[in-house]
C-alpha cells in the first residue's frame, strides 16, 4: 500500500485524531463510555494503521519495540503500585480513600485512585496490543 | 421498538455465523468474523452495554481482524476439506445444543426488571456509586474501584498473554527437524533468545 | 409456540445456536485458524448471553442521568447523549430526570468489558502458535500433523 497516494494521505489526517479520541475516551471514562481498556485498543489501533500503509520500519522509528514492551509491564506495575501506595497509606489494597486530600471527601480520592488505575490498564493494553501486532507483522521480515 | 432492532441483528448475527461454517477460504472468514464482531457491536448497544460495544468494536472489529491477518499471511489462507465425515460432531452439537435450550425454558424472561440477576449487589452499585465513588459512569466504578482486584488480574493476565506471544514469535524461524525435544527444550528454556533478538530489532529501529 | 415466548427467549436461543455453530467449527474442522475463530465465535456468544441478562426493557445505559449534587451540574449534560441512545424508554426518562431512570444491570457489562480484552490476548497467543506450528510442520491441519508426527515415530 506504500504507492497508494490516496491511502497515504488518509492515514496520515487520520492517524492524530484516532490518537486524540483514544485520550478522550481514556479522560472521559468517568462520565462516558470509555476506559483504559478502550482506549488502548484505539491508540494501539492508530499505530496499527500507520504501520499497515507506511510499513512496521516507519512506525518503529516512532515506537520502538523495546518501548512497547516496557509499557506492557509498566501498565501492572502502575496498578499494583497504586495498591501498594493506599497499603502504605494505612488502608487496605487499593482502597483508594487513602488517596484523597480531605478525609471528609473520600470520594475524592476513589478519583484519583480509578485515573491512575486506569492510566495502568491503558499502558498495558496499549503495549501489549502493539507489541503483539509488531511481532505478527515484523515475523517474516527478519529472516535472513 | 428495540426488540425488533434485537431480533433483527440476532438474526444476521446468525446468518454471518453460519456462513463462518461454510466458508473455506481463510480470508473471507477473517473478514466474517470482523462483521461479526461489528454486529455484536451493535447488539451491545441496543442492549444499553455501550461501554463493551465500544471495546468489542474496537477489539473485535479492528486489531483481531488485523492480527488474523498477520497470522494468515505467515500461515497460508486455504483451508483443507476435512477428511473425515462430519457426523459425529453434528450429533454431539445438536445433542448439546437441545439441552440448552431446554436449560433456557426455565430462565426468566428477556429484559424484565425482576429478574434475580438485578437484585443482588446490581442495586448497590446503581444506588450508592454515586456517593461511594463520586462518578457518574457506573461501568467504570465498579470496573476500577468495586472490582479493582479482578480488573487488576485482567491486566496481568494481558501481560503474560503478551510474553507468551514474545517467548513464542521472537525466535528465529526454522523448519522442524529430526531433533524434536531438544528444540521444544531449547525455546523453552532460552529467554535470551528474544531479547536479543528484539534489542537487534530495536537498534535496526533507531538507525 | 406462543409469541411471547419466542420474544423473551429468541436472544437465548440465538446465542445457543451461535454457540454450538462456535463448538461445531472447534471440533470439525481441522484448520487451526479456523478452529481459533470458532472459539472466538463461542467466545462472543457467551459475551451476548451476558448482556442479554443484564437488559432491561426500557432501560437506559448505566451511566448516571442526574447524579445528587446540583455542583457537579454538567455530568448530567455529559450523561445525557449516551441516555438517548438506549430507545424509547431512555428517552422518555431525560424528559424528567428526577423521576425514576431505569437502567440496566451495570455488572455483566464490566465481567464483559474485561473478558473481551482478555479474549484478544489469548486469541493473538493462540495464533502465536498456530504459526509456529505452520513453521514447524509446514502445514496447519490437524490430519496432516498427526501424519507426520505418526511418520517421524514410525522412523526413529
Amino acid at each position: 500500500m506504500r504507492e497508494e497516494i490516496i491511502v497515504r494521505v488518509g492515514a496520515k489526517f487520520l492517524a492524530p485524531f484516532i490518537i486524540m479520541f483514544a485520550l478522550y475516551v481514556h479522560f472521559h471514562g468517568d462520565y462516558s463510555p470509555g476506559g483504559g481498556f478502550q482506549a488502548g485498543v484505539i491508540l494501539a489501533a492508530a499505530f496499527a494503521l500507520l504501520a499497515l500503509v507506511y510499513g512496521l520500519e516507519a512506525v518503529q522509528r516512532v515506537l520502538p519495540l523495546w518501548f512497547t514492551r516496557m509499557c506492557a509491564a509498566l501498565g501492572v506495575l502502575i496498578f499494583a503500585g497504586v495498591g501498594v501506595v493506599t497499603m502504605l497509606l494505612g488502608h487496605n489494597y487499593l482502597g483508594y480513600n487513602a488517596l484523597a486530600a480531605d478525609p471528609t471527601h473520600p470520594e475524592h480520592g476513589q478519583h484519583y485512585g480509578i485515573l491512575l488505575v486506569e492510566l495502568g490498564v491503558l499502558v498495558t493494553v496499549f503495549g501489549v496490543m502493539v507489541t503483539v501486532f509488531y511481532h505478527f507483522a515484523g515475523r517474516g521480515r527478519r529472516d535472513p | 421498538m428495540s426488540i425488533v432492532v434485537d431480533i433483527v441483528l440476532f438474526t444476521l448475527l446468525g446468518a454471518t455465523g453460519f456462513a463462518l461454517l461454510k466458508v473455506r477460504n481463510l480470508f473471507a472468514v477473517v473478514m466474517l468474523a470482523g462483521i461479526y464482531s461489528l454486529l455484536s457491536a451493535g447488539l451491545f448497544t441496543v442492549m444499553d452495554a455501550v461501554d463493551v460495544a465500544f471495546t468489542e468494536a474496537a477489539v473485535g472489529a479492528g486489531i483481531s481482524t488485523v492480527l488474523f491477518l498477520g497470522a494468515l499471511a505467515l500461515a497460508g489462507h486455504h483451508e483443507h476439506r476435512p477428511g473425515h465425515t462430519p457426523l459425529l460432531p453434528l450429533v454431539v452439537v445438536v445433542v448439546t445444543g437441545g439441552a440448552l435450550v431446554y436449560g433456557t425454558m426455565d430462565m426468566p424472561g428477556f429484559g424484565h426488571p425482576e429478574n434475580p440477576v438485578h437484585h443482588h449487589v446490581a442495586d448497590h452499585y446503581l444506588e450508592e456509586s454515586y456517593d461511594e465513588i463520586g462518578i457518574p459512569n457506573v461501568v467504570t466504578s465498579v470496573l476500577a474501584s468495586y472490582r479493582g482486584y479482578d480488573t487488576m488480574g485482567e491486566t496481568t493476565v494481558v501481560f503474560a498473554a503478551a510474553v507468551g506471544v514474545m517467548l513464542l514469535l521472537s525466535g528465529a524461524r526454522r523448519a522442524r527437524s529430526r531433533a524434536s525435544p531438544a528444540e521444544g527444550g531449547e525455546s523453552a528454556g532460552g529467554p535470551e533468545r528474544p531479547r536479543n533478538d528484539s534489542a537487534a530489532g530495536a537498534g535496526k529501529g533507531d538507525e | 409456540m406462543r409469541l411471547d415466548l419466542f420474544v423473551s427467549h429468541y436472544n437465548y436461543w440465538v446465542v445457543i445456536f451461535l454457540m454450538m455453530v462456535g463448538f461445531y467449527i472447534l471440533i470439525s474442522r481441522g484448520n487451526l485458524i479456523k478452529k481459533i475463530v470458532g472459539l472466538n465465535v463461542f467466545q462472543t456468544a457467551v459475551f451476548m448471553l451476558y448482556i442479554s441478562m443484564g437488559k432491561i426493557t426500557g432501560g437506559t445505559p448505566p451511566i448516571l442521568v442526574n447524579p445528587k449534587g446540583a455542583g457537579e451540574g454538567h455530568n448530567g449534560a455529559e450523561a445525557g447523549p449516551n441516555g438517548a441512545e438506549a430507545g424509547l424508554g431512555g428517552t422518555e426518562a431525560l424528559q424528567e430526570p428526577a423521576a425514576e431512570v431505569v437502567y440496566s444491570n451495570p455488572l455483566p457489562h464490566v465481567l464483559i468489558l474485561t473478558a473481551i480484552v482478555v479474549g484478544i490476548a489469548t486469541t493473538s497467543l493462540g495464533l502465536a502458535l498456530a504459526v509456529r506450528i505452520k513453521e514447524a510442520y509446514g502445514t496447519m491441519e490437524e490430519d496432516e500433523i498427526n501424519r507426520i508426527e505418526a511418520e517421524t515415530e514410525a522412523a526413529e
